[in-house]
């Protein structure tokens, strides 16, 4: 994996798409705060929020069980798979079995994060994306740069190109409701003809065996409603123990995510209904390194996420390089502390110092993940699993220079010296780095210390 | 009262200025500043760039250095943030909190005839919580003229290690940060952390801008 600083070089240089970020951010953290100002309880709200989700991994073992149980007694198939492999062979099985080389999708973080797709290519299946900003980027063979709003890097011009080499030869307008109305075209005649649809789910309610999806276009709930079979895949963190808890989640998440007060469809389904729906329910549950990050006493409420993306809008890194930097499905500061978590430390190294540690995301956070914690947590655990040799040995030396005030005044001294008391325009080997854009005030002639003994 | 100054690694070398306005500034309302002299860092770099060993012998050591005293008082919100939440220690404060919370005094009796910029850094907002007490402060100083900074609450792009390590990244929030004080029509940019400061004035410096940087001390000490 290109490590961070790598990738975000290559994406600042797009003047373009650092505009349309932060024009887009921008309007997005705007409209979320207005409606999170709205609720007295908020902040109540959120502490809900937390407690809940830490109830549910706590007692992940009994609430999986009582979920499983609530789906079979609803009329729906249960299948727990370990890794992406397992999760996506499931899928493969179930279209087969239906003679389907052709799957509707709703948009789903969990069925990227297992390259569901190309899995599903690979066994001749065709899955194709319905939620609009990702039938954008499969069209375009590109991948999303936001967890809500995927195409986000994306303009009305570049989509209208797109469209008219691939799904609406010839279309000239670049008006959202025509660009809007060749999407509908298209997808509605895949609706009507798949056998299989595939969705994520937003929620599992483990009382009544329940599947939520929360979405704006209504696209997800043709998929979800229309054709004869459906398969849901969700990581086991996706559980709530109680249907009541869908009132705390229902407030939290669309005022979050789009900074809505409700968002436009919520659907929710609960095994199978005799003439109505799709009449083979299968959920898969899906590990995937969830149950590693799960044994991590810190890292683990990385896991209470809900996908709202309010981390990514109000982050100062990401509103700048955009997703791709990240390397993963999850980008933004939730990504860079779970797909290190998920995907293992060493596969990842540099997201967790994509940060500032500026706060901004933890303030914003509906269920209180206390993100910069985390971030500095899996430091630690990069730090100790690379050998980056000159840096560790520049900050044993300075912890052992701190250690000592006669040293520490010593190296003092020295800088003191060796800064001229001129600005310092440039630095050599890593610290160049500083240096290629900014000034560095020169460290003091006259430290305060020694101010302070001469006063 | 006695109040021990922790005056921090970054303002004992790089921001003397900050250190020498803070003693003025509490002298000035008639209390004994204390300075051990034994202080170096409070470990925090060594704990934000992933060496938790290093930063908990560092802590220990400020700890024993510091915890003797009732109040201790520092020139950086962020090194205090990090005293409070990984140390637990709440007798060290941020000079304006301790000004307006602890001394109850939010008119220093300062003069500077200047329009100024006042960028709340994140970690003040965010972790210290000093909430308004900057503003009140520079509210009550003669002849200064508070601007309004677009976007004031956003990170600078400091982070410590992370502007080396992310330097792209961090100079791309510099700059946008940069237009924003030299758009507010400030002639000062001010802030109670010497680190951003270091980063902001880096910034202005390299675009030729007429915009000084300013510790908060600073400005209260003038008269």
């Amino acid at each position: 994996m290109t490590s961070f600083p790598e990738a975000a070089r290559v994406e600042l240089e797009n003047h373009q798409l650092r505009t349309n970020l932060r024009h887009a951010t921008q309007t997005i953290r705007a409209k979320r705060a207005r409606v999170v100002s709205e609720l007295p309880d908020w902040e109540e709200l959120r502490e809900a929020g937390r407690r809940i989700k830490q109830d549910v991994l706590a007692n992940l073992d009994r609430y999986l069980v009582e979920f499983e149980e609530a789906v079979q007694a609803a009329g729906g198939r249960v299948h727990w798979a370990r890794d992406a492999d397992e999760a996506n062979q499931v899928v493969a099985t179930v279209a087969r079995a239906h003679g389907a080389d052709e799957v509707v999708k709703v948009k789903s973080l969990t069925t990227d994060e297992i390259r569901l797709n190309e899995a599903l290519g690979e066994a001749g299946i065709h899955a194709i994306e319905t939620d609009f900003a990702e039938l954008i980027l499969q069209l375009d063979d590109d991948w999303a740069s936001h967890i809500l709003v995927p195409a986000i890097h994306r303009n009305r011009s570049e989509i209208r190109e797109i469209f008219a080499r691939t799904i609406a030869p010839g279309i000239e307008s670049d008006d959202p409701a025509d660009l809007a109305e060749a999407a509908r075209l298209y997808l509605r005649e895949r609706f009507l003809a798949a056998k299989v649809g595939v969705s994520g789910a937003n929620f599992g309610i483990a009382e009544t065996g329940t599947l939520v999806v929360v979405e704006s276009e209504g696209n997800g709930r043709m998929c979800t409603t229309l054709p004869p079979v459906l398969v849901s895949i969700l990581g086991i963190e996706k559980l709530l123990p109680r249907f009541a808890d869908l009132e705390v989640f229902l407030q939290l998440l669309p005022r979050s995510a789009t900074g809505e007060r409700m968002n436009p469809y919520t659907s929710l389904w609960t095994g199978v209904t005799p003439r109505d729906g799709p009449q083979e329910l299968h959920v898969v549950l899906l590990d995937n390194g969830r149950t590693n990050a799960l044994a991590d006493e810190v890292g683990r409420d990385a896991l209470h996420c809900i996908r709202c993306s309010a981390c990514l809008n109000v982050c100062p890194v990401y509103s700048r390089t955009g997703g791709h930097a990240y390397g993963s499905v999850y980008p933004g500061p939730i990504g860079a502390i779970l797909t290190p978590q998920l995907e293992g430390i060493e596969n990842a190294p540099s997201l967790p110092f994509a940060s500032s540690l500026c706060g901004a995301c933890y303030e914003v956070c509906p269920v209180k993940i206390d993100i910069p914690r985390i971030l500095l947590h899996l430091r630690e655990q990069a730090v100790a699993a690379k050998s980056a040799r000159g840096e560790r040995t520049a900050m044993k030396l300075a912890a052992w220079t701190f250690r000592g005030a006669g040293r520490f005044s010593l190296a003092e001294r020295v800088a003191g010296a060796l800064g001229g008391g001129r600005p310092i325009h440039r630095l050599p080997g890593p610290l160049s780095g500083w240096t290629d854009s900014r000034d560095l005030k020169a460290p003091a002639r006259q430290s305060f210390r020694s101010w302070w003994r001469k006063r | 009262m006695q109040i021990a100054l922790f005056v921090t690694c970054v303002g004992d070398t790089m921001f003397p200025e900050a250190g020498r306005a803070t003693v003025d500034v509490l002298e000035g309302l008639g209390h004994e500043v204390v300075f051990p002299e034994k202080q170096t860092c409070c470990g925090q770099m060594h704990l934000n760039s992933g060496y938790r060993r290093d930063a908990e012998r560092l802590g220990r050591r400020f700890r024993s250095l510091f915890e003797r005293y009732e109040t201790v008082v520092a020139p950086s919100s962020s090194c205090v943030g990090h005293v409070r939440e990984f140390l637990g220690m709440p007798n060290v404060l941020e000079l304006s909190e301790a000004l307006v919370a602890k001394l109850g005094v939010d008119d220093v009796g300062a003069t500077f005839r200047a329009r100024v910029a006042y960028h709340p850094t994140c970690h003040s907002l965010r972790v210290t919580r000093v909430g308004d007490a900057p503003q009140r402060l520079l509210g009550n100083v003669r002849g200064l003229e508070l601007v309004e900074v677009a976007d004031a609450e956003e990170c600078c792009g400091f982070g410590g290690t992370f502007a080396v390590k992310n330097a792209e990244t961090s100079s791309a929030m510099l700059a946008d940060k940069c237009a924003a004080v030299e758009a507010s029509g400030a002639e000062v940019c001010t802030a109670v952390d010497g680190s951003c400061l270091l980063q902001i004035g880096g910034g202005l410096s390299r675009r030729g801008s007429p915009v000084r940087t300013m510790h908060l001390a600073e400005i209260l000490a003038s008269r």
